[in-house]
């Protein structure tokens, strides 16, 4: 009983999540200017982030855990990374 | 793969996933949703602040309870997201707004260039 409740919202939060994961791709991939392709980055790396722990959940398995703690620091990193990058004006169309 | 667990924590940990992964979902249809950028910059703020919160809080219910010892690990990602992602969206908004200022001024410029170059007298 207590399983089956647990599996079947898990199963629904990962779909939801990948719908998240869907939606943030879209703004990568249309997103008119760099920047709202970095913010679409930035989204979808916090949200692998959660798609891990869920696993994690599911598995009741920690080593996922160490996975989301290296995904949301090196998307920290990256996305601080990128707005130096715009910030330098290279990338002026 | 999931050991027999008590009703009620199956319950609290599905509320607490279920609601996390919505509204996650929420902050990101606003990403897509919205049509400005300095709309869209506060949407995924809702993914990581409430959601993330929401989907750690469950899974550190549900380690606490299986592993029968406290597990406070997720308090650090937790911890890690709410101080790294103000930094991460003001430094985009900076590099936006300094963009959008830049390419303002470099069309002013050539605007004024061109009535310089209409005004000069022909001979």
């Amino acid at each position: 009983m207590s399983h089956d409740i647990l599996m079947w919202s898990i199963t629904s939060a990962q779909v939801m999540l990948a719908a998240a994961m869907l939606a943030t791709l879209y703004r990568m991939f249309m997103g008119p200017r760099a920047q709202d392709r970095i913010l679409a980055l930035d989204a979808l790396y916090v949200v692998a982030m959660l798609q891990l722990i869920a696993l994690g959940i599911r598995t009741a398995n920690q080593i996922y855990f160490e996975l989301a703690m290296l995904i949301g620091l090196l998307g920290f990193v990256g996305t601080v990374a990128l707005a130096k990058f715009l910030m330098r004006g290279e990338v002026v169309e | 793969m999931i050991p027999d667990l008590p009703l009620w924590l199956a319950i609290i940990v599905s509320a607490c996933v279920v609601i996390g992964s919505l509204l996650t979902l929420a902050g990101c249809l606003g990403l897509v949703r919205l049509n400005d950028f300095y709309l869209r910059i506060h949407a995924p703020t809702m993914g990581t602040s409430m959601g993330g919160g929401l989907i750690l809080l469950g899974s550190a219910i549900y380690f606490t309870v299986i592993q029968e010892r406290p597990v406070f690990h997720e308090i650090a990602i937790f911890v890690f997201m709410t101080l790294t992602t103000p930094v991460t969206l003001m430094l985009l908004a900076r590099a936006s707004l300094f963009r959008d200022r830049y390419e303002k001024a470099l069309t002013e410029a050539n605007k004024a260039e061109d009535v310089k170059i209409e005004n000069q007298p022909t001979n």
